[in-house]
C-alpha cells in the first residue's frame, strides 16, 4: 500500500525527520487560506498522486503570490496528470500540497529499501537528488552509496559514517545532521514495516539545515494488520476499483491491454498463462488469480469482474487443482452463467484435485460458449483463435 | 535417493489443531509422511489425528526425535514459531503460511541461520520426495517417482511442470516450492548443488519469475557447478512494470530482475530455457533423451 507525500511527511515529523511546514487542501479555497496560514511571500503547490515525476507533468508549481496560488491550486486540482509512472491514461489530483518555499542549495536522495540479497534494509543516498534515480544507477552507479543495516544491530555510528564520508560531506556539523537524519529514517521504515521510503530531493539549505522536500513511502500489506494508522491512510480513490472489488472477494485481479481474459489459481500460473497467450500471438486482457479458496462465488464474480473489460473476446480459465477442487470451479463456471451475460467464448482447462468430476458437471450442463481444453498449450491455443473469431 | 527428505523423515507440525494444519497434516499421513506430533500451545498431553500434541516444540523434539517441522501458524505469530524450532534443534522448517511480514521473516530466517535450521518457504506449497514424503499442501497424487528434480517458486507452477514432466514418461524425485516472498528460505543457490550430488537425479527443472535476482545467482552457479541439464521457465514476460503479481516478490521496480534478463543469464549459462511453461514436459524429455 502506498500513501500520499503528505502523509509520509506528517509521518516524519512524527519521528522528528525535518519536512518543511504545509497544510493539506481539498479545494482551491483551502489552498488559498493554507498559504495564509503558512504565511511567508514563496509556497509551492504540489499535486498530490501516488506517482513520481509530479514536477515534470504540471503538478508542482512554484507560487509567489496568493494570487498565483489561486491559479495553480485552481490549475492543478481536477487536472488528469500524466508522469512517466502513471501511465498513459494519467491520474485525476483530487488535493494539493501547500507548503512553504524552502531555500535550496543542494538536492541529495536518501531511500530506504529491503536488499533481497542481503536480506536486510539498506539505505541508499546520493549526491545526484532530483533526478530519477534509476537514471543514476544505470549512468552513474559509483554516484549512489549503499549503505545495509542488519536489523539485529539497528543503526549504528559507522553505518551513518559510511553514508556521510560516501556523500562526500566534509563538514563535521553536516555530518551529525546528515548522519541523525539517516538514523530517524531508519526508525520510520522499521518501526512502520514500510516496503519503501524515498525521499527526492532531500534539500540542504543554505544554511546548512537538511529537510526532506519529498516523500514516498510504500508499506508491506502483510503487516497492515498492526498498523491502523497507517491503514487509516488508504486512499480508495488512489485504487483500481475493479482490483479492489476482487480482493473482496480474495481475488487478486489487475487490468492489462489485450484481449483474453484469464481466470487462473496462483500467482505463477497466472503469470505464466499471460506468457503463453503471449507467446501463442495473443494478448492477455488481465491477471486474476483466483486463490486457494476459489468457490462458485468467487467464480462468478471473477467473470463479472473479466467482463466488465470490453476490449474481452474469450476467456481462458486455467486451473491447476491442489487445494482448489476443480468440480467447484466448474460449478463456478455454471452459477456465473447464470448471473452474467457470458457473451464471448470461455475455454476452460481444469487439470489436477477431482477432474474428472468437474469435467462431467460441465460437459452435463452443456452451455454454449464453454470450450473445454487438454492441457495448458491446448487452452492458450484455443484462446488466441477464439479471441481473433477464428474457433 | 532424494534430497532433503525421505521415508525415514520425521515430522512434526506447528499450528497442528489448527484448520490448515488438520487438513493438510492429514494429507501427508495419507501420503505416507511421518508426521510424529505436532505442537499447539496449550493444547499438549491430548491427541490429535491419532499423534501426539506438545505445548512447545522443545518438547516435541525430546519425545518423537523430530527433525523436520511443517509450519502452518497463522502469520502474524509465524517468525515466533521458526524461531522456536529453530531454538529446539530443528533441522528443517517447512513454511507454509502465506502473509507473514516481510520484516518478520527477516528476523526469522537470521536466526534459523544462527541455529543451522534451514528453511523452505514461506507462502509455499512445500516440498515432497515422491512416493515417500510429502511435507505441504501440493497434491501428492501428481508427483510420479522419478529421475527429475524441480525447484520453483510458484505452487501451481510447480503442479504444472511435474504433470508435463509425468506426462513424457519420467517422473520426480524431490519438487521443492521455495515460495515467491521476498525473504524466503532454501533457494535455487542452495538446492541445485543438492540435486548436483543426488544420484537419483539426471535433470533438473527450475521455475522462477520477475523480482528479485535469486534466478541470476543460479545461473552463475550453474555455470560454474551444475553438470546435469536444467530446464527453465521464469514467469511474468508479459507483467507490466511496478504492479505486484500476487507474489510479493513478483513485483519489477527498474530493470533489475525482469523475466528477460533472467531468462538471458539463464540462457548463457547453458540451461534450456522455455519461453511458455506449456513446454516444460518437452523441453526436459529433450535434455534427457541427448
Amino acid at each position: 500500500m502506498n500513501i500520499h507525500e503528505y502523509q509520509a511527511k506528517q509521518i516524519f515529523a512524527q519521528y522528528g525527520v525535518p519536512t518543511p511546514r504545509g497544510i493539506i487542501a481539498n479545494s482551491v479555497d483551502e489552498a488559498v487560506n493554507a498559504a495564509k496560514e503558512l504565511g511567508g511571500d514563496i509556497w509551492v503547490v504540489k499535486a498530490q498522486i501516488h506517482a513520481g515525476g509530479r514536477g515534470l507533468g504540471g503538478g508542482v508549481k512554484l507560487a509567489k503570490s496568493l494570487d498565483e496560488v489561486k491559479r495553480y491550486a485552481d490549475e492543478i486540482l481536477g487536472m488528469t496528470l500524466v508522469t512517466h509512472q502513471t501511465g498513459p491514461e494519467g491520474k485525476l489530483v483530487q488535493k494539493v500540497y501547500i507548503e512553504e518555499g524552502a531555500d535550496i542549495k543542494d538536492e541529495l536522495y536518501l531511500g530506504v529499501v529491503l536488499d533481497r540479497a542481503k536480506e536486510m534494509p539498506v539505505i541508499m543516498a546520493s549526491t545526484e537528488g532530483g533526478m530519477d534515480i534509476e537514471t543514476v544507477a544505470e549512468e552513474s552507479p559509483e554516484k549512489i552509496v549503499k549503505v545495509a543495516v542488519d536489523p539485529a544491530i539497528g543503526f549504528q555510528g559507522f553505518h551513518g559514517r559510511a553514508l556521510v564520508f560516501g556523500l562526500g560531506i566534509t563538514d563535521k556539523l553536516e555530518q551529525r545532521k546528515m548522519i541523525d537524519f539517516a538514523s530517524k529514517l531508519y526508525n520510520v521504515y522499521m518501526d512502520k514495516d514500510a516496503e519503501m521510503i524515498e525521499i527526492n530531493p532531500l534539500i540542504k539549505t543554505g544554511s546548512g539545515e537538511f529537510i526532506a522536500l519529498d516523500g514516498k513511502m510504500g508499506f508491506d500489506d502483510s503487516a497492515l494488520f498492526r498498523h491502523p494508522d497507517i491503514e487509516e491512510m488508504r486512499d480508495l480513490s488512489e485504487e483500481d476499483p475493479d482490483e479492489r472489488e476482487a480482493s473482496q472477494y480474495g481475488l487478486s485481479y489487475i487490468a492489462l491491454d489485450g484481449e483474453i481474459g484469464c481466470m487462473v489459481n496462483g500467482a505463477g500460473l497466472a503469470m505464466g498463462t499471460m506468457d503463453t497467450i503471449n507467446y501463442m500471438g495473443g494478448t492477455p486482457a488481465n491477471f486474476l488469480d483466483v486463490g486457494g479458496s476459489a468457490n462458485a462465488e468467487t467464480v462468478a464474480k471473477g467473470f463479472e469482474i473479466i467482463l466488465k473489460n470490453p476490449k474481452v473476446k474469450a476467456i481462458f480459465v486455467n486451473i491447476f487443482g491442489g487445494i482448489v477442487r476443480c468440480d467447484r470451479i466448474a460449478n463456478g463456471i455454471l452459477e456465473a452463467t447464470k448471473q452474467v451475460d457470458v457473451h464471448v467464448p470461455v475455454i476452460v482447462r481444469l487439470d489436477g484435485t477431482n477432474a474428472p468430476e468437474a469435467a462431467e458437471i460441465l460437459k452435463n450442463a452443456n452451455i454454449k460458449n464453454v470450450i473445454p481444453a487438454t492441457d495448458l498449450a491446448d487452452g492458450a491455443q484455443k484462446a488466441v483463435a477464439a479471441a481473433k473469431g477464428e474457433l | 535417493m532424494s534430497i532433503l527428505v525421505n521415508k525415514d523423515t520425521k515430522v512434526i507440525v506447528q499450528g497442528f489443531t489448527g484448520g490448515e494444519g488438520t487438513f493438510h497434516a492429514q494429507q501427508c499421513l495419507d501420503y505416507g509422511t511421518r508426521i510424529v506430533g505436532g505442537v499447539t500451545p496449550n493444547k499438549g498431553g491430548q491427541e490429535h489425528l491419532g499423534k501426539p500434541v506438545f505445548n512447545t516444540v522443545a518438547e516435541a523434539v525430546d519425545a518423537t526425535g523430530a527433525t523436520v517441522s511443517m509450519v502452518f501458524v497463522p502469520p502474524a505469530f509465524v517468525a515466533d514459531a521458526v524461531m522456536e524450532a529453530a531454538e529446539a534443534g530443528i533441522e528443517l522448517a517447512v513454511i507454509i503460511t502465506e502473509g507473514a511480514p516481510v520484516k518478520d521473516m527477516q528476523k526469522a530466517k537470521a536466526h534459523a541461520v544462527k541455529h543451522g535450521m534451514k528453511t523452505i518457504g514461506p507462502n509455499c506449497p512445500g516440498v515432497i520426495t515422491a512416493d515417500e514424503c510429502k511435507i505441504g499442501i501440493m497434491p501428492g497424487m501428481i508427483f510420479k517417482k522419478g529421475n527429475v528434480g524441480l525447484i520453483s517458486k510458484s505452487g501451481t507452477l510447480t503442479y504444472e511442470g511435474a504433470n508435463q514432466v509425468v506426462k513424457e514418461g519420467y517422473g520426480i524425485t524431490t519438487a521443492v516450492g521455495i515460495g515467491g516472498d521476498p525473504i524466503i528460505g532454501l533457494s535455487y543457490k542452495q538446492l541445485l548443488p543438492m540435486f548436483e550430488a543426488d544420484p537419483e537425479t539426471e535433470a533438473i527443472v527450475m521455475i522462477g519469475e520477475i523480482g528479485g535476482d535469486l534466478e541470476i545467482q543460479a545461473a552463475k552457479l550453474i555455470k560454474e557447478q551444475i553438470t546435469k541439464p536444467v530446464v527453465a521457465f521464469i514467469a511474468g514476460q508479459t507483467a507490466p512494470k511496478g504492479k505486484r503479481m500476487g507474489h510479493a516478490g513478483a513485483i519489477i521496480s527498474g530493470s533489475a530482475g525482469t523475466a528477460k534478463e533472467k531468462m538471458d543469464a539463464l540462457e548463457a549459462a547453458g540451461v534450456r530455457v522455455v519461453v511458455s511453461p506449456a513446454d516444460i514436459g518437452k523441453a526436459v524429455a529433450e535434455v534427457l533423451k541427448k
